[in-house]
């Protein structure tokens, strides 16, 4: 009995958080424009009883999915998208890889301290940080000062509100969520697999692509996951830090339901969206899933 | 060891392959090896044995590689072997963790060394089933290791290490989670593999009989010393020290003072009880104090008072261990020491002579003992 109150638990806390603003999302995506409030019809009517669920029901249909085939707005921004959250996962990889392996190859009495600097910027809110950069990249900011400064440009560079920044700003936001995973992984490596490695004829090269990076695979994988999903569908970074020519679906999302107040069309983007992660998240689960029987 | 004596740490023109020159390890302050010269010759089957934390593995560590010693050099055929890393070096290791490559099958953690060979795959192929039928693997061979069983990952890590042949193998404790019959089995091949292929083996054991059955000399470590380095039946016949009398084997240590006597000495231990007698060819000085080692196999045990020995003692039997082959007495004098003796079990258990608490003569020969300084 016990044991069923603990499954249940989190299961109520899936369906209250997830599966029911999810079902609220689709319904509206199937349902239509309306200048009303709240901006969609039909609406249940449960006063009418089993006719108004019917009526109801009779209302739904697949028009928003078709409108969305017909604009090549969408799938331009979905396929932006996902191309600036896969450059960005893949530079956190190349940024966050050797962070995680120095902090893992410091001596003890560091680690603290190094993990402490990588989660800080966590204690500040995510808006001002992106502000803030803002001020480092435009075009009369902190690093265009610089480096005029040092000489070595003469016209500042325009970073601001090009994908450039978003990428920057993506990385730079999402870069814990890289090092974390990598770094526990690499953490938990035996340092003699190394030395093994060595004494049967590899170099360290070699040592580390034989055995450190297959060794923190599963550290790399879920990192990536864990960049990739929320770049995705990033919203704030983008119109912040990108362009007028940034696309990315998020962006999309938020103009359609607070510039057009078309909420079927937006929870039509939305869904595809979740659509469309469900796969890596799948793909994350199962990984997880592998390397705990793994470590059996 | 074989027909010929095989003892070139006896011969003045033999080349050392490994020779240990005035080699200190510290780490910080604590110092793990202390100032150790000593040779290893080829074909040799060097045993290292000791308590633990006396720096066995250290030893093993700079001879890979992964340690450099703080002061001294160490010679490899000659050469030093600072300025080569351990993949440059004809030494593979076991380790003592096993250190076996998680995300690798055991074909493939064994097949590892080869590959970093460049041997064509055949080869790679026939060498791995080669060693998968010597340590007894063939069935696990595409399992990971952690879905086999402790000792078949022990196995595995030796696998591996031997794979490559190399001049030197390095053995940190290869077979301690073997059971007994496997272990002598495998001892048996590493002699085996070490006549045929000449490999020097250098082992580290916490199991005495290991050390005595494989080894071509035995070197008793202690604190990051050795303290005797010598052939198993010297090492067990003529220790240089209690330490080494006392860690190898089972011995009784009876204390008292020297006092010359024809060819040996007579050793005075206690009050009332008649002196002992060593024959030996050490000198001591009138008065000096002196242990006398012997080992309860050599102490014979008789109800009736023996003739024509110089050494025997009248005791009471306080305990009896029976091992099987042969069962041990202990022995209490007059004064409380306790003296160990030893008797082969030749017939069944219901006919044994003495029991708990019978009075027995103990005796042995004059060069049964051996005389130590204090
Ligand atoms: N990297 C190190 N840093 C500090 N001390 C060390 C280090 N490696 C070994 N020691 C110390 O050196 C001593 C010898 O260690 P070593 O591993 O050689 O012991 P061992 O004889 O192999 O023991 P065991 O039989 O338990 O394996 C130990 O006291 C150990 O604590
Ligand atoms: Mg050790």
């Amino acid at each position: 009995m016990r044991r069923a109150i603990l499954i249940l638990v989190p299961y109520l806390w899936l369906l209250a958080l997830f599966l029911v603003p999810f079902l609220i999302v689709l319904k509206i995506s199937l349902s239509d424009a309306e200048l009303s409030i709240p901006p969609y019809t039909p609406k249940l009517d449960l006063t009418a009883g089993w006719a108004g669920i019917k009526e109801f029901l009779a209302g739904l249909d697949f028009e928003n999915f078709e409108f969305l085939t017909t604009d090549d707005l969408y799938w331009k921004a979905y396929l932006s998208s996902l191309q600036i959250a896969v450059i960005s996962t893949v530079m956190s990889l190349l940024v966050g890889y050797p962070i995680a392996y120095g902090m893992a190859n410091a001596p003890d009495h560091w680690r603290p301290t190094l993990m402490m600097l990588v989660i800080l910027p966590f204690w500040t809110s995510f808006l001002i940080r992106v502000y803030s950069w803002m001020g480092i990249l435009s075009t009369e900011g902190y690093l265009n000062q610089l480096l005029i400064g040092m000489g070595l440009i003469s016209e500042p560079l325009t970073i601001l509100n090009t994908n450039t920044a978003v990428y920057i700003g993506i990385v730079y936001t999402y870069l814990p969520f890289m090092i974390l995973p990598v770094y526990s992984a690499l953490e938990r490596m035996d340092a003699s697999l190394l030395e093994a490695a060595e004494d049967l004829g590899c170099s360290r090269i070699t040592a580390f692509w034989l055995v450190t990076v297959p060794l923190s695979r599963n550290g790399i994988i879920a990192g990536c996951f864990l960049v990739f999903i929320p770049a995705i569908g990033e919203f704030v970074i983008p119109s912040l830090l990108g362009g007028s020519r940034t696309l990315m679906i998020g962006k999309v999302l938020w103009e359609e339901f607070f510039n057009n107040r078309d909420w079927p069309v937006a929870s039509t983007v939305a869904v595809i969206l979740l659509l469309i992660l469900i796969i890596p998240i799948i793909l994350f689960q199962r990984n997880e899933q592998k390397q705990r029987e793994a470590e059996g | 060891m074989g027909q010929t004596e095989f003892e070139p740490w006896n011969d003045p023109q033999a080349k050392p392959l490994i020779q240990f020159r005035g080699v200190t390890k510290r780490f910080g302050d604590f110092t793990a090896i202390d100032n150790q010269s000593f040779d290893i010759f080829e074909q040799e089957f060097f045993a290292l044995l000791g308590p633990s934390g006396c720096g066995k593995t250290t030893m093993m560590r700079m001879l890979a590689g992964f340690e450099t010693p703080t002061e001294g050099t160490i010679l490899l055929g000659g050469q030093d072997i600072a300025p080569i890393p351990p993949n440059r070096r004809a030494v593979n290791m076991m380790f003592q963790s096993y250190a076996l490559f998680p995300h690798l099958t055991v074909w493939e953690n064994i097949a590892f060394g080869l590959k970093r060979d460049r041997l064509d795959k055949e080869s790679i192929k026939a060498r791995v089933a080669e060693m998968l039928k010597l340590t007894r693997l063939e069935q696990f061979a595409s399992r990971k290791p952690h879905q086999i069983s402790g000792g078949q990952r022990q196995r595995v890590a030796l696998a591996r290490s031997l794979a490559k042949a190399p001049k030197l193998l390095l053995l940190d404790e290869p077979l301690g989670a073997l059971d007994a019959k496997l272990r002598q089995d495998t001892q048996f091949e590493l002699m085996d593999i070490q006549e045929k292929t000449g490999t020097t083996f250098v082992i580290v054991t916490h199991d005495q009989e290991e050390a005595m059955t494989v080894a071509s000399r035995v070197a008793v470590m202690d604190h990051g010393r050795i303290v005797q380095a010598d052939t198993p039946a010297r090492i067990y016949e003529q220790p240089n020290s209690v330490y080494v009398a006392d860690f190898i084997g089972e011995v009784t240590i009876i204390d008292g003072t020297a006092t010359p006597e024809g060819d040996g000495y007579e050793i005075t231990h206690a009050e009332g009880l008649p002196p002992l007698f060593v024959k030996t060819d050490k000198s001591f000085a009138r008065g000096q104090a002196c242990h006398l080692a012997i080992r309860p196999e050599k102490v014979a045990i008789s109800a009736e008072k023996p003739d024509g020995r110089r050494n025997m003692l009248r005791g009471r039997i306080l305990d009896i261990a029976y091992l099987g082959n042969i069962s041990t007495y202990l022995v209490e004098l007059p004064n409380g020491k306790i003296v160990k003796a030893q008797t082969a079990n030749t017939r069944r258990l219901a006919n044994r002579p003495f029991t708990w608490e019978d009075e027995v003569w103990l005796s042995w020969s004059d060069t049964a003992a051996v005389l130590l300084e204090g």
